[in-house]
This record gives C-alpha cells, structure tokens and sequence, in this order.
C-alpha cells in the first residue's frame, strides 16, 4: 500500500502543496492537513453543503473529492473570499442582515451564493432556493439568508 | 421594577461583535481546536439495542501501530451514586457515566462501550473496530406504550416507567359533565433530533499536574465541568473549560458525551484528544427529543367556554429517566383558563438513545394534542379558532392546571395580533388549500449567571461573560450594558470566556441567556456606574451624593466628564474601574406564541406545501429585533420539519435506519416560503428592560397549526406526527 | 475508510489494465459522489481507486445530427444542464441531472456513474432508459455495446466483469415530433432519493402516439423499461384515457418493495401518477418541437 501522496495546487490564489494518505478527503486535508478550518463538517456524506469550496469555479462538497484528485486545480475557500481585508458584499449583507446565528452553515451559504451570483447577478427567489438546496441551516429558517442575498442581487 | 422606554441601543439592530469572524471563517468552533501533540480518538459502540456486555477484549486494538491509548468504562473511577446538576436539573451520577461509557449493558444501539486514541483519525477509528465485545443480546422495546406492558424488556430496575407526575385542578369528572361537546383523540409522535448541523466534538489534555483542561463546543462549560468533576472523580477547580464557538444545541448540546472519554484517553497517552462525532453517531448516540403517545380529551359549552381538560402524556425517556414529560404536563393546557384539569405523564425509558432537551422539551408535542382538539372544538361549535381560544385564554392570575398563577402574560395579545394580521384576513385562493392556527407557551428560567466589565483607557470597555453564544446573544448582552452606560454597542466588546475567567454561569438554555445574563451585565453595568461617580466625586472633590450620571455624562457642580473623558484618569486616581454582577434571576417571564399556516396538499401524492407561514410571539422586549425575528423563523422551521417529514425510521432490532441528513429529512432552503414574523411586546415585569426569554415558545405551535392545517385541506383529522406524503395520501385515500 | 492505492490514467487501455488488477479490489471513481459515501459507510471497499476523469474519451459531449448524442462516462451533471442545445434535444436527460443531489452534488456527479453505480432510485436511468440509449463498454476483450435498461442486474450491482470500463453513453438523434420528460416523486423538494421516478420519451405522428418508452425508478430491483406501458400508446390519439391507461400498465408492473422512503402500495399508486404527469409534460415538449 502507497503512503503519502504530494498534491501540488491553487487554493484562494496561492500556490499550495501538501501530503496526504488517497482516501483523506480534500475538507480533511483543509482542515487537519493545511489549518484552513474555516470550511466545516456537518455530515461527512453531501447532505448539508458546510464544507462547500469552489474546485475550478464550481461549487462542490469537499466531503466528497479526494485530496489527491485536486492536483493541478484551483480551489477556493470561505477564506479567500474577503479581499484584502475588506468583506464581500455577500459577507456585508449577510451581517446586515442577520442571516446567521451559530454561523456553522454560513461559509458554506457564502460560497455558494458567491457561485450563484457569479454565474446570476439577478436570480429570482426561486432560483435562489433551487441553487441552495444542498446547503442545510438549522437555526435561522431561511428567510434572512435569502434576503440577505436578494439584497446584493 | 418599572420598564423604561425611549431606549438608545435597545430595540437597535447593530451588527454582531462575532459577526467578521463568522462570515470569513476564522471564528474557531471546537472541531477546529488545534494544539502541539494533538491526537484523535473514536468511539466503538454497540450494534445492539438492548444487550448484557459479557466481556471487552482489547488486545488486538492495541497492537495497531499508532495506537496511543484504549479506554473502557472500567477506566471510569467507582465513585459511587449521587444527584448532579446537568443544567436545568439534576440527574444521576450512575446514569450520565452510564451513558457516556456503557459498564454493563448497553442500552441503544449506538452506546458507547469503548475508545481508541490515535495520531490519525483513520487509525483510531480502524483500530476501534478491532476491539472485540462479547454480547449477550436481550429482547428490545421501542415504544412508550409497549415498555408500559407487562411483560415488556425493563431497562433498570423493574419498571420502565421511570416517573409519573400528576396535576390535579377542580374536578374533571363534573367539569365534563357540564361540557355540551367533548372531543377526545390519541396522538402520537416520532422521536425527532435538534439536527444542529455542527457534531458534537471535544478536546481534554489532563496533564501531569492533574489539571484537566477541555475545549469543547456546548451550551453550558460550567456543566461540562462539573459533570467531569463527577464523572471522573476530579475537583472541580482543576478543571478548566473553554467553550469554543458552538454551531447550534437548541438542547441537545447541554448533555455531556465525549469531553470525559477524551479526558480519560489522554490521561493515559498524555496527549491532547480530540473526539467528533460522525453524523450516524450524532443521530444514534446523542440526545433526541421524545416521541410519545397521548390521550387527551376537551369539553366545552356551546358558548365555547371549556369545562375541563383531561391529558395522558406519555413520553419516550430513551435509555435513562428524562423524558421532558414533566415540562410537557406544565404547559400542555397553558393557554387555557380552566376550571377543571387532570393531567397524566410519565416518562417512559424504552431502547433508544437517552432523550435531551430540544427547544421547549415536552411541550410541542402536548400543544400538538391540545391545538388539535381546540381546533376540533371550533369546528363541532361553529366557532372562528382564534375566538375560541381568545374565550378562554389565559391571562395574569389564571391558575394553571399544575398550579402556578400567571403573572403578566402576553397570550391575549398574541391572539389579537394573529386576529388582525392580514394573512389571517387573505383568503386561501385554491382547491387543496388549508389553514391552521395554534398556540403555545413555554415558561422559560432565570439561573444564575456572571458578568464583569472593565473600562478601558479609551472609554471603551471589554465585557466578560459565560454564555456560549449560540445565536448572536453576546451582543443583545452588550447591548443591555451599553443601555445603562450610555455608550454605543460597538464600544462594548463582550467575550465569552473559560470556567477559570467568569464565575458559575448556567447553560445557554432554557430561553435564559438575553433575560439573566443580560441582566447580570445591566447589574455589572450598574456596578460601573457607581465606581464611576465615587471615582468623579473625588476627582472632582465634591459629595458623592451630587454626582449624577446620564447618557454616559457625569456630571457634578464641578463640571462635566464624558466616560471617555474619565478613563483615561482612572489609574492615577486609584485604580482600575471593574464592575462585576451575579445574577440568580426569579422573575422569568413565560413566552405565548401563535402561529398561522397555510398548505397546500396535492391529492395525488399526500405531499404538503406550506404557501404561508407567520409567526406571532410575546417577546417582552426584543432586544436585538432581528435575533429575536430569527429565533420565531428558526423555532417555525424546526416545528414544519418535525409536522411534516423528520422521524427515526427503527427497525424491530432498534436500528435507526436514517441516521443521515439524506433521510433524516429537515426542511431545505427549497422547501419553504418567507416565514413572517410578529413581534408582541408586553414587557415582562421581572426584569429591567421587559425580557422575556423568546428562543423555544416558537416550537410549541407549528406542530399543532401545520396538523389543523392538512387536516383542513384534505378534510380528515389526522393524530400522527408526521404527516408524511404517504401518511396523508393514506389518510385521503381511506376517507 | 480502508487505505488504498490510487491511479489517474490518462487513457481506456490503461485504466482497463488497472480495473483488471488481479487480486485486488478495484474501483473506478468518477464525480466521487455515490463511491466516496460508500467507501466511508464501509458498503464497498478499495484496494485501488482509478480515478477515469483524465481520459479525453469518458470527458467527451458531443452531438450530430446523424449519429445523435455522445455523453462520455465521467461528464458531470452540471455540463449536460449548462448545454442550451441538449435542453432542447434531450429534455428528459436534463430533467434527471437537474435534480440529482443539488447544485453542489451536480458538479461532480456523472450520468455514467449514476448509471454505473446501479441504484434501483437511479434518478439518471429511466431518462436513459426513455431516450433509447447504449452503453459503450471497453474491457480487456474490446469494446461492447449494451442497451442502458440491460446494464444494471441487481441492486448496487451492474454487469461489468473484471476490468470493464463505462467509457460512454450513446443517443440516437431525436426523432421529430418527440418529447422527452423525467419526474420523480420525493417527500421535500430537493436532495432526496427517488420514492418512484418515471422517465418517457414519445414520438408524435400528428395527435397520434407513433412511439413511446416509459421507464421507472425506485420499484424493482433495478431501473425498470415498461415496454408494454409504451406499446399501450402505439397509434392511439393522445387523450387523457390513452395516457391514464399506459400509467396503469407501468404502475401493473412495478415490483416495488416497502423500505423507510414508502410503502409497496404507496409507490405503486405514485407510479400510475408520476408516468401520467411525465406524459402529459413529453408531449407538450413533441408538441413544441420542431
């Protein structure tokens, strides 16, 4: 059995490298491996969209990509959103707004409201539940995430 | 206590102090908890649901390379059986380390019986599977009303029935005697989970100097410190707690699990340890809310006025005594001024993990039955829902079926509001359609709580607390504070700090946090405040009696001084100013909230679509508008998932079968309309600024309403949580 | 998760040489989305992981009016959705990878690896099913092609022997006057497994059913093709009585079991409904095709 394997890749517009064993998924190699904690857990299975990253400009779970499948990517964290120093207006609105509570779903809502406003500066609000849907919050029911986000729109 | 209005910062929506660290992800929850030599631990559980553990053989386990520690619960100490204070009440000693490592039986599927620590997660986790145990299985029984059998599998000693309380009021033999229409129907529910979406975890060091110290995401540190001094025969000071930003509880993060498993592995390897419980675990081996059965009956008069109550609870325990029954019998005929009461629960332990508290325990699923039948009553006596309840609402002074009288209560008001809103007065629009409304009360607690604050050179002041901040409440703290010092919020910066930093502060529970340790920063505020002048009086050298404060001025015949203008001088004129406040509040004002739903039912499929939703609550005083808006939309969306979809599937052998969030089926985004909101104000009295505790009273009506709701819409009551799509097609095709 | 070896080959041969290990456990990893649950869940396991997403052949989208559709193994969901053309081509098709998981599954999740994976709720197959297509198959004797609805055997379980590849799925070109529609019935509105799905594709000739196939997920040990639901619509004008009676004939034939996500009865009525619902959505599509 192969040990560790070295990956070489972009994350939040930097080059990164590091070693990891083929089956530590890509979030546990952010998290335990490169201290990127920000990306979170909820489940481990793709059913609750807190450990959302963008893997070469679409959003995935990375629960579920290997560490060593993201050789020669780019990825994108909840931590490489602000730039330089100042938030996105997504992470403005979401404060405004009050649309966290605990905040454990919140990077994971971040990123991928990022990805849908990227690709669809005016969604409806519909559109707006649809592209959500893989992402779970429990303590706010909703309704100011998608204010929040219908407010930057 | 008078409330005064004309507030400054009470009532504003400032964005949160924890807010930047929240969005970017560098606020730190427990499962980001790193440290110098940190290893991993997981947890071996058992398969069984009811089972005699003859023997635990651990050898090939230990043979793994990389493995740094095995534990079981003989490495538990014996020190022997007594009352603990778990937050909210006290439990038994032999049950919570019971729980926590399973000595002789295990109880669910999913106990824990054993634990590995490992350098890697992987390792610990596959060196944990080949820790071999010997089981002897024993029959299981999974329902409340089958553990009461004769004859059913006892789980300790010999009966199941771990508690009965009764409540007695008038005579309910008569009062049904005068009734013109009675209704009775059983119920029941599903157990359901909080489903918070971050798992439990916990990190323990013990060094070699005997101290223990844990970073660990929950709802109460002083609790886990105290249950660790229990469990493993620790003084309490030689535990230390840092509470870790924690991603939702809403009950179920007040027990303790995993911090003293952690605690005993590292103990051994003289590692920190970390624990995170997988999804599966959570679902299997924490702290669901009870499913139950219930019987309950209502008469009344033709003018609508109830004549009595009768109510059979019984609920779930799970595998140790707690079933929230006890709370359920408290507010399941809240709402309703009744002359004659009798009220049944009991808790009822059956093979399922050992229940926890989850947002109002006991109460939904009563409101449930009671919402149901008052609903029924409206139909049978031609009555509007809301006037029937208005008749016979509770208000200050009415007693209680379980005793207490209400002091100021905000239940009338609620009705009113949900009376005028316009989505009550909009009609439905469509074939299909219905519409429910219910109402629900929840008494919340005071508890004790600390705060200290310091001012700073700058005029500004850091505020130390210890409530874990499950949802913006450092800030609606702060806020309290900056109310009496007259400075803005922003000038405020709160922390909530370690067991060692803050005196005992109960759990973040129990619609607590906003009412008593914000009251123990408007004490500490205070406490600034009359530092302040004493330290103005001698600076100005004039009579501490002529030193006024307002707004944030001092102000004396000498002259004036802003706060920041006298902080400066504080050291050189004695010292630092550092006020501080504990707080064991008796005046917990009780929290009415109202609901009105409507659905849609396709007829085809039995699926409910909820086209409207608003939510209507007492909330004293809203601090903060929009954490108290977010906690009606949060506690509504918790009670749709829990009408509609979310269950624990078990099979016979007790296995849950959707231990996942992909069959465990919480509401998504998609799933959901707007959920709008009311905030009622009728100040609580009890406490300076009108508080009333608002986070769990907004779970205890959606049940009720969603049900009176289908129910309308397809013309069949239906009696059975949840009203899933092949529930209600069932229930259509068989009318 | 058991430890295993990886391999990111860049071509067939080479990855049929690595699936043809001997001795070993090998698994083909595509979107990751179904494997990587089951490796952890500890349903299937891995001595080697040959990850196919570098090989051009099971990354290629290709259409022709002559030959039809080529949607390569490893092509994500979200690809096929984006494609204006395949919406208007293959309606059905999109329907399915539209509603796999949610947006964040859909970048990963493959059609090939839907199929591959052999789930009876498969939500890509009964539009795969309905839209006639082939499974283009290389091994260690060659290539091989198989029709979609003869690929999946048992639950979880598919017809590749040792060293086997899905290296595409082939569609003919729409006929005219056609329409594809897939639906499925689950409890929430997103993020679900199929309680029953149904997949159809029609032809027209004028108001008249020329052709039809109807497939359904969730109700048989595999994705279920109902010729005879289909065979029901051949030369009958469309009208709700012809429709109603080719879903009672798919909902006659499904086999379905009763687990946590419904009951036997419960899935067999909802058959009769989604296939009743599904035709109605293909021939408005026939319709408005050109």
């Amino acid at each position: 059995m192969a040990g560790k394997v070295h990956v070489q890749t972009t994350i939040n517009g930097q080059p990164a490298e590091f070693l990891c064993e083929p089956r530590q998924s890509l979030l546990e190699v952010l998290r335990d491996v490169l201290g990127l904690t920000g990306t979170k857990e909820g489940c481990n299975d793709g059913n609750c969209g807190a450990c959302t990253v963008m893997l070469d400009g679409r959003i995935v779970n990375s629960c579920l990509v290997f560490g060593v499948e993201v050789e020669g990517k780019s990825i994108t964290t909840i931590e490489g959103i602000a730039k330089d120093g100042e938030l996105h207006p997504l992470q403005q609105s979401f404060l405004k707004n009050a649309a966290l509570q605990c905040g454990i779903c919140t990077p994971g809502f971040i990123m991928a409201a990022k990805s849908l406003l990227d690709q669809e500066p005016h969604p409806t609000e519909e559109r707006i539940r649809f592209y959500l849907a893989n992402n779970l919050c429990r303590c706010t029911g909703y309704d100011k995430i998608v204010r929040a986000i219908q407010e930057v729109c | 206590m008078s409330t005064v209005t004309g507030y400054k910062v009470i009532g504003t929506r400032p964005v949160r102090h924890d807010g930047a660290d929240k969005v970017t992800g560098r606020a730190l929850y427990g499962a980001d908890y790193a440290a110098a030599g940190l290893v991993h631990g997981s947890i071996l559980r058992s398969p069984h649901a009811h089972a005699k553990i003859v023997k635990i053989d651990t050898s090939k386990a230990a043979k793994v390379p990389g493995v740094l520690a095995i534990v079981t619960a003989a490495d538990l100490p014996e020190s022997g059986d007594r009352m603990v204070d778990v937050g909210e009440g006290p439990q038994p000693l032999s049950h919570i380390r019971g729980n926590i490592l399973a000595l002789d039986k295990v109880l669910y599927k999913g106990h824990a019986v054993a634990a590995v620590a490992a350098a890697s997660v992987h390792v610990a986790e596959e060196a944990a599977q080949l820790i071999e145990v010997e089981y002897e299985p024993l029959e299981a029984v999974l329902s409340a009303p089958a553990a009461m059998k004769p004859g059913a599998p006892i789980l300790h000693g010999d009966t199941n029935v771990a508690l009965h309380v009764q409540h007695v009021k008038g005579d309910v033999e008569a009062g049904f005697a005068e009734a013109d229409v009675i209704v009775q129907r059983e119920f029941t529910t599903s157990t359901v989970h909080q489903g918070y979406i971050e798992p439990q975890n916990g990190t323990a060091f013990w060094s070699s100097d005997g101290r223990v110290s844990v970073w660990t995401s929950t709802q109460g540190s002083f609790v886990v410190r105290d249950v660790m001094a229990a469990v493993l025969d620790v003084p309490v000071s030689q535990i230390k707690v840092t509470p870790m930003e924690i991603g939702g509880g809403f009950g179920g993060k007040i027990p303790v699990y995993l911090e003293p498993v952690a605690a005993l592995l590292s103990k051994k390897c003289g590692r920190p340890v970390k624990l995170v419980m997988s999804r599966k675990d959570v679902f299997e081996a924490t702290g669901p809310t009870p499913g139950s059965f219930m019987r309950v009956k209502i008469g009344a008069k033709k003018d609508g006025t109830i004549t009595a109550g009768l109510a059979y609870l019984a609920n779930e325990a799970g595998a140790f005594p707690g079933g929230m029954v006890s709370a359920g019998a408290m507010c399941v005929f809240a709402a309703y001024d009744i002359e004659n009461g009798k009220i049944d629960g009991y808790d009822v332990m059956v093979n399922k993990p050992s229940t926890a508290a989850y947002r109002a325990p006991g109460a939904p699923n009563a409101a449930f039955a009671v919402e149901s039948l008052i609903d029924e009553l409206a139909e049978k006596l031609g009555m509007d829902p809301i006037e029937l309840r208005l008749k016979n609402a509770a208000k200050e002074g009415t007693r209680r079926v379980d005793g207490p009288k209400f002091r100021r209560i905000g239940l009338v008001e609620v009705l009113e509001a949900m009376k005028a809103h316009p989505h009550y007065n909009t009609p439905l629009g469509g074939p299909n359609r219905g519409r429910g409304v219910a109402v629900g009360f929840w008494f919340n607690i005071g508890l004790e709580s600390s705060c200290s604050i310091s001012v700073n050179s700058d005029g500004k002041m850091a505020l130390i607390e210890g409530s874990t901040d499950i949802g913006g409440s450092r800030t609606s703290i702060a806020m309290q504070a900056a109310e009496v010092l007259g400075i803005p919020v922003a000038d405020i910066n709160p922390s909530v700090v370690d067991t060692d930093s803050i005196g005992f502060t109960n759990v973040t529970g129990g619609s607590r946090t906003t009412f008593a340790t914000g009251w123990a920063a408007y004490e500490a505020a205070l406490d600034v405040v009359r530092q302040l002048k004493e330290r103005a009086a001698k600076i100005w050298s004039v009579d501490l009696a002529e030193v006024t404060f307002d707004a944030g001025v001092l102000k004396s015949s000498a002259g004036t001084m802003t706060i920041a203008e006298i902080a400066p001088k504080l050291n050189g004129t004695g010292g630092p100013v550092v006020g501080r406040a504990t707080v064991n509040p008796k005046g917990a004002g009780g929290s009415f909230a109202g609901d009105i739903v409507d659905v849609e039912v396709d007829p085809e499929t039995g699926k409910t679509t909820i086209l409207r939703f608003t939510a209507v609550q007492d909330v004293g005083k809203a601090i903060h508008p929009s954490y108290v808006e977010g906690q009606l939309q949060g506690g509504s969306v918790q009670g749709i998932g829990w009408a509609l979809n979310e269950e624990y599937f078990m099979r016979e052998d007790g296995t849950m079968m959707n231990s996942s969030f992909l069959d465990y089926r919480m509401p998504t985004i998609l799933d959901l309309p707007m959920i709008d909101t009311v905030l009622v104000e009728v100040p609580n009295p009890g406490h300076p600024y009108g508080v009333r505790g608002v986070g769990e009273a907004n779970i205890v009506p959606p049940l009720g309403a969603i049900a009176n709701a289908v129910s309308h819409a397809i013309g069949v009551r239906m009696t059975s949580l949840p009203m899933n799509p092949p529930a209600v097609w069932k229930a259509i095709s068989t009318k | 998760m058991k430890s295993f070896d990886y391999e990111s080959p860049k071509t067939v041969a080479a990855a049929v040489a690595l699936l043809a290990t001997p001795g070993k456990t090998v698994h083909a990893l595509a979107g990751g989305t179904d494997l990587i649950v089951q490796l952890r869940g500890g349903r299937r396991e891995a001595d080697l992981v040959v990850d196919i997403k570098a090989i051009p052949e099971l990354n290629q989208l290709s259409y022709d009016a002559g030959t039809g559709l080529t949607l390569g193994a490893a092509v994500a969901c979200c690809r096929v959705y984006e494609d204006a053309s395949l919406k208007r081509l293959y309606p059905g098709l999109v329907d399915a990878v539209s509603l796999i998981g949610g947006t964040q599954i859909q970048s990963r999740a493959s059609v090939g690896g839907n199929l591959a994976n052999a789930a009876p709720s498969a939500d890509a197959v009964p539009a795969l099913i309905a839209l006639g297509a082939t499974c283009v198959i290389a091994g260690p004797n060659g290539e091989r092609n198989v029709p979609v609805e003869e690929f999946c055997v048992a639950p979880g379980k598919n017809q590749l022997q040792a060293g086997e590849l899905l290296v595409a799925l082939k569609f003919p070109a729409p006929a005219p006057h056609s329409g594809s529609s897939y639906l499925r019935f689950i409890p929430r509105n997103e993020m679900d497994i199929a309680v029953v799905g149904a997949g159809v594709c029609v032809v027209l000739d004028g108001d008249t059913f020329a052709s039809a196939r109807i497939a359904l997920a969730s109700v048989a040990p595999t994705p279920l093709f109902v010729p005879a639901a289909g065979a029901a619509l051949v030369g009958k004008p469309v009208s709700d009585a012809a429709i109603a009676e080719a879903a009672q004939t798919a909902a006659a034939a499904a086999k379905p079991i009763s687990d946590m996500r419904g009951t036997a009865e419960y899935r067999t009525h909802l058959c009769g409904v989604l296939v009743k619902r599904a035709l109605n959505e293909a021939v408005k599509r026939a319709k408005e095709a050109n």
